[in-house]
């Protein structure tokens, strides 16, 4: 029994119905108990599908088409359910119940295990993630590390012998990322189950795991095996595709670029622009800032800020300082808890709030940290032209300025899919391209990097120098030093309290 | 953030009451005081809730800012009889189709009272109900299939992001400089994007619970046991003497007038 191996896929396939490719093919792998395995390849090559079908959650023949096999323990993955657990990468929707002890309970409740067993089960797990709070302590007011640590929990308590985490780290800080992989390694350590995780950022697991399989694209294994020899012969080719390698992640220097497609700014003819900017010249000024989410919770008081043309100001802070409140108060989006904004646009007011919805998106573009809240139409190209009709730039001008950008971000071959649809990569790409249509004076972006492949990272960050170069503000609220360091020209650290430097 | 969902907590022998019970004393009362539109009975019934309220565990502030719809409802609804109810007896005030009479102003104490008397005890309970536990009660009192049960208090958890969702959306709506047409369009639009969104959050939800053995075709168990004990028994029979004394009071002074016939 305990020879037998907890994972075995010979000449596994799966294509998602109504797809003509398979998401993966061709797949031979045997993962034995105890063994930690790190799944790499690049997007698109079927980690997280292989993820899925692990945990018995791809769905049945309505979903899609087999072929080859694939047994979990033995066992077809659909009726093995408990003895795999899948831990997800959004933290939100993993929460089912209102208390932290009855949401660790749920998948025991589910397995039927005895209730005394349920509790010491609970306990146990708990204490395992590190999570030392009360039982019937609010799942609401976790933060996101904490959810992912009491999902882990959650998972644990069925006493699993393969646990799957599917980039259980990408939505969270700095922070947060330490926590949950510390209680993985705990888990790992204590309880001896084979772990399999998918994860982009190799420098935060490659220590933890004691096996490397990197997923060739067209189906198949491209290489298998310990975590350096593996990282030393596929680093490069892996580091191209969007892994973050460590020792090879992108380098992106900011030079004097020169004005590219994307960028430039139309001078006095255009219709809408503010006019020619000239590089230093202050486009926005915040004085003695009160940021709140709705008019009785101030976050943040006494900010001031300048914004000036072809620099980048970075926002950062913890979790609940109030950046991304601060970023949309700036955007013209909230109102100010106290203090002034103005942005001499020539317009009838200074004050980004008091603009109408089409004066403002060709002034400051606000990039939101989740995409999926802004997209507003079905399909990529539409999803473009909103801005362009807003501002009621003619049809010619919108179609050339739409087909550089789609080009630009390698979204040209995209523009008739629905945005729903995209990957994380391309989501944000479209996000970021949606509010550059308009070509505004002024950018903010809300984690523009959260989640990101290092491909994606680096064409975010060579677009962000060049806008800059061509003498957009930019405003990048964000936890991601590499990002800072790369494109910041001035830095606002906020604390949970106050500001500091 | 899901204030909807937060647990309510104590130690009072209310909190110890099943929801089940709570919700079928509410009924008992509801009941009772529906077949009958007198002033009388709901006299009777709020006179004895308004003793037992001082142990339903909610602070004075509470519940006043918990029960205001119920006030608030009471009140309206007692105009709108006062001015437009059936009219009979003396006329005191008459503006167009207002007619303040007798027989209006009867109905509208009934209406008031009765009002008050069926909503504040329901409020009052369900301040001290989480969601969680009536789940529980429906599954392993009355027995309501787990996964019709489960499925609805997951759902329950998204509702409580709805508001933030809808803030949201609205932000980006103007971000992306189309928060200028009209107000009637933009609503609809938005409305559909918070669906969507809603959708893809529950099927989020769903893989979620599936992952954690959800839907098994193992018989579940329950980590926290649902049953009726003397608590339940003793708001139970408290809620069939308010209801019954009610009645019995009303027929008694000749009162009762079965559904609103005289």
């Amino acid at each position: 029994m305990t020879d037998r191996p907890v994972v075995r896929a010979e000449g596994w396939g799966w294509r998602h119905a109504g797809r003509s490719e398979w998401a993966v093919r061709g797949l031979d792998l045997v993962i034995q108990p105890g063994e930690r395995v790190l799944l790499l390849g690049t997007s698109g090559a079927g980690k997280s599908t292989l993820l899925s079908a692990l945990a018995g959650v791809l769905g049945g023949d309505d979903d899609g088409e087999t072929e080859g096999s694939l047994l979990v323990g033995g066992l077809v993955p659909s009726a093995s359910r408990g003895t795999v657990g899948l831990l997800l990468q959004d933290p939100d929707s993993q929460v089912m119940l209102s208390r932290i002890g009855d949401d660790v309970a749920f998948g025991c409740e589910n397995l039927g295990v005895p209730r005394s067993e349920i509790w010491r089960r609970v306990d146990e797990s708990l204490a395992a993630v590190g999570l030392t709070l009360p039982l019937d302590h609010p799942t609401a007011r976790l933060s996101g590390g904490q959810k992912q640590r009491l999902a882990l929990a959650g998972v644990l308590a069925m006493h699993p012998s393969l646990i799957l985490l599917d980039e259980p780290t990408a939505n969270l800080d700095p922070d947060g990322v330490i926590e949950v992989r510390d209680a993985v390694a705990r888990v790992a350590a204590t309880t001896g189950a084979s772990l399999v995780v998918v994860e982009h950022r190799v420098d935060v697991w490659w220590h933890l795991v004691d096996r490397i399989v990197v997923l060739a694209p067209g189906g198949g294994v491209l290489a298998d095996g310990a975590p350096d020899v593996v990282l030393a012969e596929q680093g490069a080719a892996l580091a191209a595709s969007g892994v973050w390698v460590p020792g090879l992640e992108p380098v992106v220097r900011r030079g004097p670029v020169a004005g590219g497609p994307v960028a430039a700014h139309s001078g006095g003819d255009d219709p809408v622009a503010g006019g020619p900017v000239a590089a230093g010249r202050e486009v926005l000024r915040a004085e003695r800032l009160g940021v709140a989410r709705t008019k009785d919770a101030v976050i943040q008081s006494g900010i001031s800020l300048t914004l000036r043309a072809g620099r980048c100001l970075a926002i950062s802070g913890p979790n609940g300082s109030g950046k991304s409140t601060l970023g949309l108060t700036i955007g013209g989006l909230l109102a100010p808890a106290s203090g002034i904004i103005a942005a001499p646009f020539g317009l009838a007011s200074d004050e980004p709030l008091r603009w109408k919805s089409s004066q403002l998106v060709s002034r400051i573009g606000t990039v939101f940290q989740d995409p999926e809240h802004q997209f507003v139409s079905g399909t990529v190209r539409g999803e473009l032209e909103v801005g362009a009709k807003a501002v009621g730039l003619s049809s010619a001008e919108s179609d050339s300025r739409i087909d550089e950008l789609a080009q630009r971000l390698r979204l040209d071959h995209l523009l008739a899919v629905n945005p729903f649809t995209l990957s994380g990569g391309e989501k944000r790409r479209l996000s970021v391209a949606t509010a550059l249509v308009t070509r505004p004076a002024v950018l903010i972006l809300d984690e523009p990097t959260f989640g990101q492949d290092a491909r994606t990272w680096a064409e975010l960050v060579a677009l962000v120098v060049e806008l800059l170069a061509s003498g957009s503000a930019i405003v990048a609220v964000t936890h991601d030093e590499r990002f800072i360091d790369a494109v910041a020209d001035e830095r606002l650290q906020l604390t949970p309290i106050g500001v500091g430097v | 953030m899901t204030t909807l969902l937060a647990p309510a907590r104590g130690t009072r022998v209310i909190h110890r009451i099943n929801p089940v019970s709570k919700l079928i004393a509410s009924a008992v009362i509801g009941a009772a005081l529906v077949l009958s539109i007198d002033w009388v009975s709901a006299t009777v019934a709020l006179a004895f809730e308004a003793v037992l309220f001082c142990f339903a565990g909610v602070g004075f502030g509470r519940f006043v800012v918990r029960t205001s719809p119920v006030w608030i409802a009471a009140f309206f609804a007692a105009v709108t009889i006062l001015l437009y109810g059936k009219p009979s007896g003396e006329s005191h005030f008459r503006v167009l189709l207002a007619d303040v009479t007798d027989g209006s102003i009867t109905l509208s104490v009934a209406t008031l009272l009765r009002v008050l008397a069926i909503g504040l005890p329901a409020v009052v309970l369900f301040i001290t109900v989480d969601p969680t536990d009536l789940a529980d009660g429906f599954a392993q009192v009355l027995r309501l299939p787990s996964r019709f049960v489960l499925g609805a208090l997951g759902g329950m958890r998204l509702a409580g992001l709805f508001l933030e969702d809808w803030r949201s959306l609205e932000m980006a709506r103007r971000a992306r400089g189309i928060a200028d047409r009209g107000r009637l369009r933009r609503f609809a639009g938005q409305a559909f994007a918070l669906l969507v969104l809603s959708i893809r959050r529950g099927s989020k939800l769903a893989t979620a619970m599936e992952a954690r053995g959800f839907g098994a075709a193992v018989r579940r168990s329950w980590a926290r046991e649902s049953r009726l004990g003397s608590a339940d028994v003793a708001l139970i029979a408290i809620s069939l003497t308010i209801a019954g004394t009610a009645v019995a009071v009303s027929v008694a002074t000749g009162h009762w007038n079965f559904l609103g016939g005289a």
